[in-house]
């Protein structure tokens, strides 16, 4: 298992200097150590996008895994609670209403929308915390915020702003700086530890609820840590990206084979794999062909949505 | 220390489930719980367990209410093994029997010598140690309700409250659980089982705690509870209660009982 886990953490590395080396121009390691003046696309543009990428994919992965093994099902991820589409309507209204040119304001406007829903979430959960009553509760949070953001959309009076929202929605880590890194990576590390300690109650949630409960687990506050912990991470994530998909659901589901069912087993691992996954497909977005990216978001999906239907026709047996 | 039932009232969405309950279970002894579909066993179990809380009277360990116990501490007193036998991550077999272990861990710390030996002894007590690194959702149902128990006999609780543990098995498995269940008791640690068959409670129960609608129709010593006249009114069915040549109770259900006009 620690050998396993060394092998995943040297991949995450590898991505990171993937990710620092590879775009429209390449630049090799040796450079690092010269005057050469590409160093400073490295460190001005590259290294902070690649800190963006590493922390969220971390923060993705590690609350899909977190879901999935509070919700006891494979297919849960940070999108089936509402905290990334509620974080994008703050985001989208910051944009429609022109205020977003500060990336502070955006930055607020999002993590204040994603800590409303998960407010919401918890008011309406609190009296019987159960995954099922979670899992309905963020279902309505996500249709409510996405119809909010079309309604929204469709209302702005200016082309321009609808044309920055659409952008920014489909997710990306282009021209992130380190300003932006500074801004979210304190709630996303808070968020983290939260996560992380969900652990223990996590696994005895495999024997069922009741067992569970029998066990000394408090359901209220594991679920307290849960909201907390993704309105956090996913909230920030959101706000300086936008929405970047199936990370979370993915990768549980490719480490699961590997590292074992157990769900705090996992947590690590699903931190490192998102870091990977998500550091590999930014590099890879930079080699598109043409003047320009293909954003995030959309790279994700098209790698994870077939990738998923792979995975449902082969497992289809396991996952009874 | 004797759980104690205690004017128990509970109410689950606007209906009476319990009502009026009282009764004292004995460590040392096998207590079946038994009655009708809906006459509130589970619940009653599930009081005893502290996982619904009573809107009135008390379920006691000693002289502490259980609804006031520290999770953890009353975890590992008390281990409850519900009806639902799912194991909802494909885990090995004794990553599930080291679940029962928790409590008496501190959060992150990982199992220490102490919480292997006891996996290992309940393991050994339910015959699974062959089975530890097995997937537990591949093993066959008797196998899988043996490693369930071991779960909780792992925790090491001075009461073990059992939901029905002997649904969906055949009639050896059937056996397996009731015997290691009581050679719990023997141990002098407490037993409770929500049993369906009279037969098995005949043979297994110390005591017998009788329930119908909510209500104790009878409770006490096996032999003084399981009688016709007692069985025929909380099952309405015709019983005959033998003795087996060593002594043992035999409840044989006959059939519906003959209307009384």
């Amino acid at each position: 298992m620690k050998g396993k886990l060394a092998l995943l953490a040297v991949l995450v590395v590898l991505a990171f200097g993937l990710s620092l080396i590879a775009g429209k121009s390449w630049i090799p390691p040796q450079i690092w150590f010269s005057n050469d003046p590409r160093f400073a696309i490295i460190v001005e543009l590259r290294l902070p996008r690649a800190i963006l990428g590493l922390a969220i994919g971390a923060v993705l992965g590690l609350s899909g895994a977190v879901l999935q093994g509070y919700l006891r099902n494979p297919l849960a991820d940070p999108a089936v609670v509402g905290v990334s589409s509620s974080a994008a309507l703050g985001a989208v209204a910051a944009i429609i209403l022109g205020i977003a040119g500060n990336p502070l304001v955006l930055f607020a406007c999002a993590m204040l929308t994603a800590g409303g829903a998960m407010a919401l979430l918890a008011a309406l959960t609190w009296r019987s915390p159960s995954p099922v009553q979670f899992i309905l509760a963020g279902t309505v949070l996500a249709s409510l915020a996405g119809a909010l953001t079309a309604f929204l959309i469709s209302v702005a009076p200016n082309p321009y702003a609808v044309a920055e929202v659409i952008d920014w929605l489909m997710g990306a880590l282009t021209d992130r700086s380190i300003e932006d890194v500074r801004t979210a990576l304190p709630f996303m590390a808070l968020g983290a530890i939260l996560l992380f300690l969900t652990g223990p109650s996590l696994d005895a949630l495999t024997l069922g609820e009741a067992a569970a409960r029998s066990l000394g687990v408090r359901l209220g506050r594991l679920q307290a840590l849960i909201v907390l912990g993704t309105g956090l991470t996913i909230g920030a994530s959101v706000a300086v990206t936008g929405v970047v998909g199936f990370v979370g659901l993915v990768v549980p589901h490719l480490l699961r084979p590997i590292f074992g069912h157990r769900p705090a087993a996992l947590l690590l691992p699903s931190a490192l794999g998102g870091a990977a996954l998500v550091l590999i497909a930014d590099s890879l977005c930079r080699l598109a062909p043409g003047a320009g990216e293909v954003r995030l978001g959309v790279a994700m999906a098209l790698i994870g949505a077939p990738f998923f239907l792979m995975l449902l026709l082969k497992g289809r047996t396991s996952w009874n | 220390m004797e759980l104690i039932v205690d004017r128990l009232e509970v109410t689950l969405s606007g209906r009476k489930v319990l009502d009026d309950v009282n009764a004292i279970l004995r460590p040392g002894r096998v207590t079946a719980i038994l009655g009708p579909n809906g006459a509130g066993k589970s619940t009653l179990v599930r009081a005893a367990a502290a996982l619904i809380a009573p809107s009135a009277g008390a379920v006691r360990l000693g002289d502490r209410d259980v609804t006031a116990l520290d999770p953890r501490e009353r975890a590992r007193r008390i281990g409850y093994l519900p009806q639902d036998a799912r194991v909802h991550w494909n885990i090995a077999a004794s990553d599930v029997v080291a679940l029962g272990r928790a409590p008496h861990r501190a959060p992150f710390a990982g199992p220490d010598a102490k919480d292997a030996a006891a996996v290992a002894r309940a393991m050994a007590a339910t015959e699974t140690s062959h089975l530890a690194h097995r997937p537990v959702n591949e093993l066959s149902g008797g196998e899988r309700a043996r490693v369930l128990l071991a779960r909780v006999l792992a925790g090491e609780p001075d009461w073990l409250l059992a939901d029905e543990p002997l649904a969906g098995l055949d009639p050896r498995h059937q056996f397996d659980i009731l015997d290691r269940l009581s050679d719990v008791a023997r141990q002098g640690r407490g037993v409770a089982i929500v049993l369906h068959d009279l037969l098995h409670a005949g043979r297994v129960a110390d005591d017998v705690l009788l329930v119908k609608d909510g209500v104790v129709l009878a409770s006490g010593e096996a032999g003084a509870v399981l009688t016709p006249d007692n069985l025929r009114t909380a099952f309405d069915i015709d019983v005959s209660v033998l003795r087996d040549p060593e002594g043992r109770l035999t409840c044989l259900p006959r059939g519906r009982a003959a209307l009384t006009i």
